[in-house]
């Protein structure tokens, strides 16, 4: 059995079928994150003794993060880019450095974390802080989500080249998009959180 | 990819199946057990209102909550979507499978797992979750351990159904058999269409929500604690300044959409029942699909109408009136257009057609009484009171669930290649049809008469309920009526199954038009559905076209 449009596109959507479930499922993330954003905006505005976190959170760190991500998502594109042009090497080039950049973010945030903690500010401290824990978090667990697919995609994942390159490359594509989503994400919670 | 060659074992055949008519088949079974279940739960809580002490308080509670969570999250909405749509989208569209078959094996056993972990609550100290299916804080915040237990089974519920639901769109979209454009497509598919996308957008936020509870439960944050609580005379020692209302707007953004989960494939069921049964096409089939497309909008914008007492102002108040007040309109349109398509049809009145016909009226009632509660002036009086309970139960058991019955009889020739027996069928529907009536009809009287929902001991305590109390008797009589109800259904399913298999059974009994029964045998083939894909060349419902020689076109005949 087979199922059809898994690499062709389909002629009157354009789309093959992983990439608009990849869609479907950011569709169902923007609502995730959403509605996280909207509970923020909620619980701060109607809280008239709201701790500002301003003065706890560590803003040089989380630029370098959001520098490191932005990076990995422009690698990300080149590393689809390079099996497009049928270059494996640049392509584990490419994707080894969006890795690179993805441990980076996961171990600037343990140690924002470690020294949050440290001082005794925990997410039972206030609910800013809850909403900060809560919320960075969740986009930890995607940014480990993400570097688990490529570390399959990287390793044991990619004897997919050799067999169906066409195939491979659409993984790449809808991980990246995948990806650049949980970039996004960052980038609307570092002022969200850091900033404002 | 290419497993043509692929040996199936026991366990990739039966266990871990990725069939996605063996994957409808499990979903449909364990829902039903499910459903099962929550019946049981409440065949108790039934005695328990009459014979006041055959359970303590708390486990009444507990089976309260869990009888709401177990038929809603556990028992309805797989069966409709899980299993109606696994089973029958793929075939109806034309297609092999589903379009990511792995994950639609992950969505089964996600929901498996969230059903397991959800019974497992009732072996806990303090039993399962008993704050309401609702699970509003801060009492959810402070109750008993099955309530951690209950976010961590909705978590995986969630995920389940997210995997489901993009499985079923991309399929819809992507799947769809040479020819078969949206306007030829079944009503049915179209509310499945409709529905995941419900599934897809709704659910998050509820995600959102049981994460917050479960870190006020784990984490000691206060997301929805309010400062300054007092609990058992205590000041609790939380950080506070959260929103228990913020509970109620992120649950109820998913709740009110999840009511048109469980009806608009409910309905797309009996599309396919009734104009296979009136032998002509459905009355307004684009006016259909306009009205659901239309429905599963709106339905993202009313969900503070269960919320009106919560004072949350005149203004909010007005404008989900209002909203409420427009989504009546395209369900009065679908229940309208079904009356319509009876006008001038020759009507056949199997049991499917039966559990079909009955869901009008009664929907009808369901849908009616629910008018006064999306007005303010009215719900206020009448907000946590039986009338509620009466007004949602004629909605999903007298409607979902008896559209669940017409679709279990009318496609068990195509799962088994054998059809249910008429008669046992038929008296199931008989005493259903009068027991459910009995059953949920009482409810408005008591709820009118003010009695509270969600009381241990029924209302016994409590005067204004005096004039009302002797319903409860009644009911609990009609509970065991319609669990009696119920046997022939039980027998006739077993019955059937174990008897032979005819040699070539006939793979469309019903005379209908749609790819799964023209296209497919009885039972379908199992891997890819179909012989060779098929070519569509008309819209669902050619019944009775004039000058043909057969009352029915399939969808694959050439012109």
């Amino acid at each position: 059995m087979q199922i059809p449009y898994n690499e062709e596109l389909r002629p009157d959507t354009g789309l093959y079928n992983a990439k608009l479930g990849i869609w479907l499922f950011l569709a169902s993330e923007v609502m995730l994150f959403g509605a996280l954003f909207s509970a923020y905006i909620m619980l701060r505005t109607s809280n008239p003794y709201w701790f500002d976190i301003k003065t706890v959170l560590n803003i040089p760190l989380a630029t370098l993060n959001t520098v490191l991500l932005i990076t990995s998502s422009v690698t990300m594109v080149m590393s689809w880019v390079a099996l497009k042009l049928k270059d494996l090497n640049k392509f584990k080039l490419y994707l080894g450095i969006t890795l690179l950049c993805s441990f980076g973010f996961l171990i600037v945030k343990y140690f924002e974390y470690a020294s949050k903690f440290e001082h005794g500010l925990f997410p039972s401290s206030s609910t800013s802080l809850a909403c900060y824990f809560t919320m960075t978090g969740l986009h930890v667990l995607h940014v480990l989500g993400g570097v688990a697919v490529f570390l399959y995609l990287i390793g044991p994942g990619i004897k997919m080249w050799d067999s169906e390159p066409e195939r491979f490359t659409n993984r790449i594509e809808v991980i990246g998009l995948y990806w650049h989503f949980v970039d996004l994400v960052w980038i609307f919670l570092f002022p969200a959180l850091y900033l404002l | 990819m290419s497993d043509e060659h692929h040996q199936e074992s026991f366990w990739t055949k039966y266990i871990f199946s990725q069939d996605h008519k063996w994957i409808g088949i499990q979903y449909g079974v364990t829902a039903l057990f499910f459903m099962l279940l929550g019946f049981v739960l409440m065949i108790v809580m039934r005695y328990q209102h009459v014979h006041s002490g055959t359970i303590s308080p708390d486990t009444y509670n507990s089976f309260g909550a869990m009888h709401g969570t177990i038929m809603v999250f556990l028992g309805i909405v797989p069966v409709i979507v899980g299993a109606y749509g696994n089973y029958l989208v793929p075939l109806q569209v034309g297609a092999p499978d589903m379009a990511f078959p792995k994950l639609n094996m992950a969505s089964y056993w996600t929901y498996f797992l969230g059903g397991v972990t959800m019974l497992y609550g009732f072996t806990l100290p303090g039993g399962a979750a008993n704050s309401g299916w609702t699970s509003y804080p801060p009492l959810a915040d402070i109750a008993t351990t099955g309530q951690t237990v209950w976010l961590i089974g909705m978590i995986f519920l969630i995920t389940s159904s997210l995997l489901g639901s993009v499985n079923i769109i991309v399929t819809i979209v992507q799947l769809r058999a040479p020819g078969l454009t949206w306007m030829r497509l079944p009503f049915f598919v179209w509310a499945q269409l409709v529905t995941s996308f419900l599934l897809l957008l709704a659910f998050p936020p509820l995600e959102v929500a049981g994460i917050f509870q479960l870190m006020d439960r784990v984490a000691g944050t206060s997301f929805f604690l309010p400062t300054g609580l007092v609990v058992g005379g205590e000041m609790m020692s939380n950080s506070g300044g959260g929103s228990p209302l913020l509970w109620q707007h992120l649950f109820w953004f998913l709740a009110h959409p999840e009511v048109y989960v469980l009806i608009l494939p409910a309905m797309g069921i009996i599309a396919e029942v009734i104009s296979n049964n009136i032998r002509k096409p459905l009355w307004g089939y684009s006016l259909m699909v306009k009205s659901v497309i239309f429905l599963g909008f709106m339905s993202f914008l009313v969900w503070a109408h269960h919320m009106f007492l919560t004072g949350m102002g005149q203004g909010m108040s007005n404008f989900f009136a209002i909203t409420t007040m427009i989504i009546s309109v395209p369900s009065v349109i679908l229940l309208t257009c079904f009356i319509l398509s009876l006008y001038g049809g020759s009507i056949r009145y199997n049991t499917p057609m039966l559990f079909a016909l009955s869901f009008i009226p009664m929907f009808g009632i369901g849908g009616l009484t629910g008018l006064p509660l999306g007005l303010p002036l009215s719900d206020i009086p009448l907000h946590d009171t039986y009338y509620v309970i009466g007004h949602f139960h004629y909605v999903v058991a007298p409607g979902t669930i008896f559209a669940i019955f017409s679709g279990i009889y009318f496609w068990f020739p195509k799962i088994t290649g054998k059809p249910l027996n008429e008669i046992l069928g038929k008296v199931h529907f008989i005493f259903s049809f009068i027991f459910m009536n009995l059953f949920f009809m009482p409810m408005f009287f008591q709820g009118l008469a003010g009695m509270s929902r969600r009381l241990a001991d029924g209302g016994q305590s409590y005067a204004h309920t005096q004039n009302v109390i002797q319903y409860n008797d009644f009911m609990m009589y009609a509970s065991w009526g319609l669990a009696i109800a119920q046997l022939p259904f039980i027998v006739n399913i077993v019955m059937t199954l174990l008897k032979k298999t005819e040699k070539n059974p006939d793979p469309n009994p019903w005379g209908c038009t749609t790819l799964e029964w023209v296209a497919a045998p009885s039972p379908p083939i199992g891997h890819g559905n179909f012989e060779k894909v098929p070519n569509v060349y008309r819209g669902a419902y050619d019944y009775s076209v004039p000058d043909s020689e057969t009352d029915y076109l399939p969808q694959n005949e050439k012109d």
